[in-house]
């Protein structure tokens, strides 16, 4: 080691106490870039895969040919349950410093993929989603009582204590339970698209993670997998820029986008402003259809912006720039679509405030109604028994005498 | 000597070995500049600079076979997988690569790779982040595999595994980073300031790597354990009023079947315990070491207290965790036996 070191270590545009800059991020400008068919050969589209799908423009205007012309019931509708995800991260984040709940994990910033996105999928796709897609169960109608139960492992919990807050799940509305492992869930999506198009249905699945999960083998498998079969699936890189401490550079986002992640297999990939509902409902339209009609798996890159900490365990302060998120390009998804409804003259100012206040309500009563149920400190807690089942379908003996032992060490009838 | 949490006798370590041995490199997710989540590599790379500070993107497997790599070819991989729980993508590499790289070459091919993994529960981290796997990689020929249960240890084992020719996997009970915990999650946190072990020199010195420690001597019942355990047993031996010898197995793999032997010839009676499921796990190994090593000397059956072998609940982490009550009850047995 008597020469000078030259291996390439990326590095972030800008650390704590420097300007945020976002000059590497390659942006297109609205309603530019073509809408292919969706039957399209990949190998004719790999732009999409390098230009940045846009709908809103700087004037807040719909344009150009991904505009997916949604009426403004549809409009209102996203905007309310971007609203609603965010105070329930708000508030879930007030709770976990409270210490009511050990922690937590918010989408702040994030909101319009999971909005945007569930909008645009039929209620039988089968969704496998990440830690930050909790607007995919709000939007689909678990109620928020039953997701703040999960985070207090109280007895009103749908995974029986079993799981860390925020590894929620809703099997009646075709949602996998999560894992806090990463990109576990890539390969097992893509089976389940396989499953589907095995039996010869229609549904589709969609998996998401984010640009960090994507150095895991996991995810290649389920490229490999998807591209090799054609499966009927959507696979998602939410490309929030930061992996914990490292940024998107880590990954290998620094000389080629993330959706471009596919295109050696012949899938083709499309990076969409991840801050833009309008254009993320319409690639994940046309990638439905392209799926649907038997041509095969969709990777989206959506450019987005990692608003809060990765978690509650997580100070970002010591790696980023404190201002970052107010320096992005893409600015905030609530904010664009928003500008957007007042433009058209279905919304105002006044009627926001009222919808945030209206919200706030909404999710101050679901928290009175979840700790109903019990807290990590207050009663009802949920039976200890119910550590020893679901290990297997049917309690093994051992397991059995251990849960006695249990019992008797504390005292509890068995 | 110095006042040291576990985390800075880690941090300590990399350090002294970083500026002895530059073919020392850290690899790992978050440990450049941001020194680590539990932050045992903090101010390294400052100091050591990023080509031997390295960020790693998140995929395990690639951690540990590109460790592998450097390490065949001259380096000292420290490799940190942020926790234990996440260790199963670089499975394979550990197992049919690293740990019969020396094997299936002849001799001809080795890598010094030392894997450091924070593991164990009570920080509420559920099923992915309390496991305490190490049963399984004890059950794999070829490696070294460690668990210190203070600061003073986790220094001088850390050293020993750098230093090792052969590759180690450091297991580091996450629940005594920042202080001795003794299973009662009721009592207040009590820092290292106030134990012995706390105590760390500053400079260089190592603990070897297949010695176990005996902590408490004692003659009335051999208690053998690791890790956030060793605490545990102390006071549930307190609680029972039992003399007994508590020994610190410190490296699981090689065991140093001579200090178990000693003690449980003098004492007669022996427990083991540890965190890790009980099902196959290293508790096993140990009875039956024991058990073909002492016979003769046995008064009374050996008996194990361990994790449920369940997954590692969110909910219910002190009926899961093997406290004070569950090992009081175990030695009760042992005692009450023969």
């Amino acid at each position: 080691m008597t020469q000078k070191p030259y291996l390439h270590i990326p590095h972030p545009a800008a650390r704590p106490g420097e300007e945020p800059d976002f000059s590497y991020l390659e942006l297109s400008d609205a309603g530019v870039v073509d809408r292919p068919p969706n039957d399209e050969s990949a190998r004719n589209i790999e732009y999409l895969a390098h230009e940045l799908v846009r709908v809103l423009d700087d004037n807040h205007e719909a344009t150009g040919p991904w505009d997916p012309t949604l009426d403004k019931e549809i409009l209102l509708k996203a905007l309310r349950y971007m609203v609603l995800t965010r105070a329930y991260d708000d508030r879930m984040q007030r709770v976990q410093r409270q210490g009511k709940i050990s922690f937590y994990m918010q989408s702040l910033g994030e909101e319009a993929v999971s909005i945007g996105q569930g909008l645009a999928l039929e209620p039988g796709d089968m969704l496998f989603p990440s830690y930050r897609n909790q607007g995919l169960f709000i939007l689909r109608g678990t109620e928020l009582v039953d997701l703040m139960c999960q985070c207090l492992s109280n007895t009103g919990d749908m995974c029986k204590g079993r799981q860390m807050p925020v590894m929620y799940q809703d099997p009646a509305r075709n949602i996998f339970t999560l894992s806090g492992n990463l990109a576990t869930q890539y390969p097992q999506a893509v089976g389940w698209a396989m499953g589907s198009a095995i039996k010869g249905e229609k549904h589709i699945a969609v998996s998401w993670v984010g640009d960090g999960s994507t150095a895991e083998a996991d995810f290649h498998y389920a490229l490999t997998f998807a591209a090799v079969y054609q499966a009927p699936v959507i696979l998602n890189v939410v490309n929030n820029q930061w992996a914990i401490s490292t940024f998107q550079g880590f990954a290998g986002g620094e000389r080629r986008p993330f959706a471009a992640r596919g295109l050696g297999l012949g899938m083709p990939g499309i990076r969409v402003d991840g801050n833009d509902l309008l254009a993320i409902y319409a690639v994940t339209r046309w990638a439905t259809e392209r799926a649907r009609n038997g041509h095969g798996p969709t990777l989206i890159e959506h450019v987005t912006y990692r608003g809060g900490a990765h978690s509650t365990s997580d100070d970002p302060v010591r790696y980023r720039p404190q201002d970052e998120w107010a320096a992005f390009p893409l600015g905030d998804p609530i904010d664009r679509l928003l500008q957007h409804l007042v433009k058209l003259g279905h919304w105002s100012d006044e009627k926001h405030t009222a919808l945030e206040e209206e919200t706030k309500i909404v999710v101050d009563d679901a928290w009175k109604e979840a700790i109903s149920f019990g807290t990590m400190t207050e009663p009802p807690f949920l039976n200890a028994q119910l550590m020893f089942e679901d290990v297997y379908k049917e309690i093994p003996d051992h397991l059995k005498k251990q849960r006695d032992e249990m019992l008797k060490l504390s005292g509890e009838k068995s | 000597m110095s006042q040291m949490n576990m985390i800075q006798a880690i941090n300590s370590a990399h350090d002294i070995m970083m500026e002895k041995d530059p073919s020392v490199v850290v690899l790992g997710q978050d440990v450049g500049y941001f020194g680590g989540v539990f932050r045992c590599t903090d101010q390294l790379q400052e100091k050591y600079g990023e080509h031997r500070v390295i960020d790693a993107p998140i995929a395990e497997g690639g951690i540990i076979g590109t460790a592998i790599g450097m390490g065949v070819n001259g380096l000292r991989p420290v490799v940190e997988i942020q926790f234990a729980d996440y260790i199963y993508p670089g499975f394979d590499q550990i197992v049919s690569e690293l740990s019969r790289l020396r094997y299936r070459s002849g001799g001809e091919f080795f890598s010094p790779v030392t894997i450091r993994t924070p593991c164990g529960g009570g920080i509420r981290g559920g099923q992915t982040h309390s496991q305490s796997p190490e049963g399984i990689f004890t059950h794999i020929s070829g490696i070294i595999t460690v668990m210190p249960s203070n600061p003073y240890d986790a220094k001088g084992l850390l050293i020993s595994a750098i230093e090792s020719d052969d590759p180690v996997v450091f297991f580091e009970p996450k629940r005594i980073y920042n202080g001795p915990f003794d299973g009662d999650p009721d009592k207040p946190g009590v820092s290292w300031s106030s134990h012995p072990m706390g105590e760390v020199p500053q400079d260089y010195y190592t603990v070897p790597l297949g010695k176990a420690a005996v902590v408490e001597e004692g003659d009335e019942l051999t208690i053998i354990c690791y890790g956030t355990i060793v605490h545990v047993a102390q006071a549930a031996a307190r609680l029972t009023g039992i003399r007994a010898e508590i020994v610190d197995v410190r490296t699981l793999f090689p065991l140093d079947i001579d200090t178990l032997k000693k003690s449980v010839e003098k004492t007669g009676r022996c427990l083991v315990a540890h965190e890790a499921t009980r099902f196959c796990g290293y508790g096993a190994e140990l009875v039956a070491t024991v058990q073909q090593e002492c016979f003769w000397h046995l008064e009374a059956p050996i008996e194990r207290v361990a994790g449920w072998d369940t997954p590692y609940p969110h909910a219910f982490e002190w009926k899961y965790f093997p406290g004070q009550k569950r090992l009081a009850a175990g030695i009760r047995k042992v005692m009450e036996a023969g």
